[in-house]
């Protein structure tokens, strides 16, 4: 039992200081027909050894994106993630500590988080940004109820661009709050008209820039119609990266942005943790959910960091608060931060730079060849293709030749003919130029 | 501070001042070397970035010693005792950390064919069948993110369930001494709340309870082991007069490690409880989170469960990622993709490497040590409601009375002995709560100097030594910060100084 320092000997000298013969004395309130007087129908212990055989018997049933070729995107992006993230982020003293309740023993974390929050406001445009959610569909749907509490207006449009994880999370954590959704249909074309359907009853208009299915969209004009309408525009960002090369929703006129940050230090993780963030106008500062950090002195007059704005929260304002959410994604974002910290505003270019430059020769290569359209005009380093058959039986012939082709559309939007031959691929920095002949080879011959 | 240990850097030795990023900023350095792209045409249809974002320049070692920096002057459960009771700052053992990054684990895109991630599923179907034997329940969602998140998918499943019988009800009853989370749940899910008071006893009071129970109460959200550390022993009379009158039971499982591999949530009559995997099941808080909630769930709840769920298909696995593909009416989904599989590695290696007879060693432990602090600091402190507790000890602060020291005074002052505070002013039920919870993963020899630690400090405040903890922390890289002024002007992101004006 090598996480249990007490011996035997301890035990008893410290049962004998409470005054009990036995540890199932310490358990007399426990009602007598729930104690169970021997082990669960369980395994016993293993070595460390034993566990990771275990543990590599099952890493190896799968496929890892480490090992092949990969184009997989929707919303999960496999970046390369210096070293030093993952060696900083397991420091104990950040990987071990709690919430930053007490700041004098957590300047390390405020400080880390007052960064986070300053970069996720200068890369989205906005002025402000909370210290993490629980990832981006979720932070979608903290936005949405944002706006409704800031417009106190209770209908909300959803765009056919959105990721579909975003738009049924959003659903369903605001199934029981009496808002009224309405959702476009997947809009894998672009250029779906959105502003019609505002009008004064509308607390928000929620898009994704770049879209679900890759194209890049200025959201200007409907920023316009949102505020003439007394409506918000929240902006969904599920590539952070693109930050580094597209416009940011703040310059297109954004109210809230929700971001998934995972591309920048986080690894994919089959889909979680990864790190969700809502960015905002100031002045709607304090109907944002989660932890804030603030910057003060101390009795010294030195400068520290603080949480702060803490009556928003459920552990001040308990069914008041603006959300439930406690423990959030604090780790995650510290990998965010330091990732973005390595690249600094050249590095963040050029990354974004090479998934961008990536991605349009791969789609070059594939309009080159028969049978495959490139649906897309305009995109960063994810768009949308049509087969000559049916996407998820392409995939699965690619996965049979150890290249993980992409996300077929259907996957996430099943039965629908129209969406059955589309596919999403995406392409990263960690896409090689044998990665890319690869998969146009093997496209070739599964066609 | 006094001047002689005034240095001209501001450092003090092996405590080092650092700066935040962007006053280090050496415009043009990365601390990543990245090829430059090949020039072509872009595809950005005109919506590319013009102007500069603000990000400072550093390269990596500059980074590196940055970070590590800042790391030191956190606390956590590496560096030593962090008794914050309801939080289980247990010991995180590095073989998870290990096992979550091997690639064939951490390096999975969630949307791979489901055939190339078969051992992802199987380890989903691993963790979801430990935790629904340990807790003796037949459902579980892993979706979840965090506690407060399972806890609002329990009571929306809670809801879908019975609206489907046509009665969605109203209410949900929460004692007094619930963690926040729990109004603000219910709250979320469109309930009105309505508390119920504790006992002398520090329990829920079951007469109170039951004249609230009728048929328009939804559910009760109990923790047990309670926020005051304390078992209720009525739980299970309280179970059948909440199915009498037609409502769930939704237990707050943020305590579990009291009881794991001892009781069986089930076997009290509980239907719904998350569990958080960063407590009872040692995977890091990490600041703050990630965190991961599964949520077991009593059979009539199980078809309204959330989506997605892993299904055993022959001897495969698969993953119902859509209503349409299950014949159960599921609530949908509550998250990006399957929940918090990187906690879920970390979470079943934690339970393989302790095995049911080690996890029950876990909660006889975490009592025992609970229970050691408070025989042996009853007599100094002062103790609300009578013992045995079960895995934290509940203080409040009438042993400082008439001595000018606060509860934060303290805490404050624990800091400067190296120790993190105890949980403080929560929960409500007392006057200046002092919550500790050492978990098992501590010696006796620790716990022993805390205890001294805590006499001591308890003897100088009655001594009258006030200004002692008024000052305190002295030994922290910050002493008290104003937290007013922080809140009064807020200052969230970094702006560069104003330039100098001429004079």
């Amino acid at each position: 039992m090598r996480y249990l320092p007490l011996t035997d000997g301890d035990r008893r000298e410290m049962l004998a200081a409470i005054g009990v013969g036995s540890v199932d004395d310490l358990f007399v309130d426990v009602p007598r027909e729930a104690r169970r007087d021997g082990p669960v129908d369980l395994p016993e212990h293993l070595g460390e050894m034993e566990v990771e055989r275990a543990f590599a018997a099952m890493a190896a049933r799968n496929l890892s994106t480490a090992d092949v070729p990969s184009f997989l995107g929707a919303g999960a992006y496999g970046h390369h993630v210096p070293a030093a993230v993952d060696h900083l982020i397991q420091r104990g003293e950040f990987l071990t500590s709690y919430t930053p309740y007490q700041p004098e023993v957590s300047q390390g974390t405020l400080a880390y988080l007052f960064e986070f929050q300053t970069q996720v406001a200068l890369i989205t445009g906005m002025e402000v940004a909370n210290a993490s959610l629980y990832d981006g569909a979720t932070a979608c749907a903290e936005a949405v109820t944002m706006a409704a509490r800031i417009t106190k207006r209770k209908k909300v449009v959803l765009s056919g661009g959105l990721h579909p994880h975003y738009r049924e999370v959003t659903e369903t954590m605001t199934r029981f709050l009496g808002i009224e959704m309405a959702a476009a249909g997947p809009d894998w074309r672009g250029g779906e008209d959105l502003a019609s359907g505002v009008d004064d009853g509308t607390a928000c208009v929620v898009v994704q820039n770049p879209a679900f299915f890759g194209h890049l969209t200025d959201f200007a004009p409907l920023a316009e119609a949102c505020h003439a309408a007394g409506a918000l525009l929240v902006v969904v960002v599920t590539e952070v990266v693109s930050l580094g090369a597209v416009r940011p929703p703040g310059e297109m006129g954004a109210d809230i942005v929700a971001v998934e940050g995972q591309s920048l230090g986080n690894a994919l993780n089959f889909g979680g943790p990864t790190v969700g963030v809502l960015a905002a106008r100031q002045k709607h500062l304090r109907q944002m959910p989660g932890r804030l950090v603030g910057e003060t002195t101390d009795v010294d007059g030195r400068r520290g960091f603080v949480l702060t704005l803490s009556t928003r929260e459920q552990h001040i304002r308990r069914e008041k608060a603006t959300s439930n959410i406690c423990t959030n994604a604090g780790l995650c974002a510290l990998a965010f931060t330091i990732h973005l910290t390595l690249l600094g505003e050249v590095g963040f270019a050029r990354l974004a730079a090479l998934n961008h430059a990536g991605a349009v020769r791969l789609a070059d290569r594939l309009a080159g060849i028969d049978g495959i359209d490139v649906v897309n005009d305009t995109f960063f380093n994810e768009f949308t293709i049509r087969l000559p058959k049916p996407a998820v039986a392409v995939v699965d012939a690619l996965a049979d030749r150890k290249i993980l082709g992409g996300v077929p559309v259907a996957r996430l939007i099943p039965g629908r003919a129209e969406l059955e031959h589309l596919l999403l691929v995406a392409v990263t920095e960690a896409s090689t130029e044998a990665h890319i002949d690869a998969l146009t080879e093997a496209l070739r011959e599964v066609l | 501070m006094a001047d002689v240990d005034a240095t001209l850097t501001g450092n003090r030795g092996l405590a080092l001042e650092e700066a935040v990023i962007f006053e280090q900023d050496s415009p043009g350095l990365s601390g990543v070397d990245l090829p430059q792209p090949v020039p072509g045409n872009d595809r950005l249809g005109g919506l590319g970035r013009s102007g500069a974002i603000g990000l400072p320049g550093l390269s990596e070692p500059q980074v590196v010693r940055h970070y590590l920096r800042l790391s030191r002057m956190n606390y956590g459960i590496d560096s030593g005792l962090y008794p914050l009771g309801s939080c289980t700052m247990k010991y995180n053992p590095r073989l998870n950390e290990r096992l979550a990054r091997l690639p064939g684990l951490g390096g999975l895109h969630p949307l791979q064919p489901i055939s190339t991630v078969q051992g992802a599923l199987e380890l989903m179907d691993a963790c979801a069948h430990w935790l629904k034997v340990l807790t003796g329940l037949p459902g579980i969602t892993m979706a979840p993110a965090a506690g407060a998140h399972g806890e609002l998918v329990g009571l929306m499943t809670i809801r879908a369930a019975l609206e489907a019988r046509g009665d969605a009800r109203k209410r949900v009853l929460v004692p007094e001494s619930a963690h926040g989370t729990n109004p603000a749940s219910a709250h979320a899910c469109g309930y009105a709340v309505e508390s119920i008071a504790a006992n002398v006893r520090g329990r829920v009071d079951v007469g109170a309870l039951k004249a609230k129970l009728d048929a328009d109460v939804a559910a009760i959200m109990l923790t047990n082991p309670n926020t005051c550390g304390l078992f209720e022993n009525d739980i299970i009379e309280i179970a059948d007069a909440v199915h009498d009158a037609g409502a769930f039971f939704y237990c707050d499982g943020a305590n579990f490690n009291a009881i794991v591999g001892r009781v069986r949530p089930g076997d009290l009559g509980i239907d719904c409880m998350h569990l958080n995997l960063h407590k009872t099941f040692s995977t890091p808080h990490g600041g703050g989170g990630p965190g991961s909630g599964p949520v077991v769930l009593s059979a009539p709840l199980v078809p309204y469960a959330p989506l997605p769920m892993v299904e055993r298909r022959g001897d495969g696995f698969a993953l119902v990622e859509h209503a349409g593909d299950s014949s159960a009416h599921p609530l949908g989904r509550v998250k990006g993709f399957h929940g918090q599989f990187g906690m879920m590695v970390r979470a079943l290696a934690y339970m393989m490497s302790l095995g049911s007879d080690g996890l029950r060693q876990v909660a006889e432990d975490a009592v025992l040590n609970a229970n050691y602090l408070l025989a042996r600091l009853k007599d100094t402190l002062s103790l609300p409601f009578e013992g045995p507790c079960m895995h934290e000890v509940l203080f409040d602060d009438s042993f400082l009375k008439d001595t000018g020291v606060t509860t934060l005074d303290f805490a404050k002052a624990m800091i400067d002995e190296g120790f993190h505070p105890m949980t403080m002013y929560f929960p409500l039920v007392v006057h200046g709560a002092l919550l500790m919870e050492p978990t098992e993963t501590e010696s006796k020899a620790t716990l022993d100097q805390f205890i001294e630690t805590v006499k001591g400090l308890a003897e100088r405040a009655r001594a009258g030594d006030a200004r002692h903890f008024k000052d305190a922390p002295r030994l922290t890289p910050r002493r008290r910060l104003d937290e007013t002024a922080a809140a009064r002007n807020p200052v969230l992101v970094w702006r560069p100084p104003p330039p100098q004006a001429a004079e």
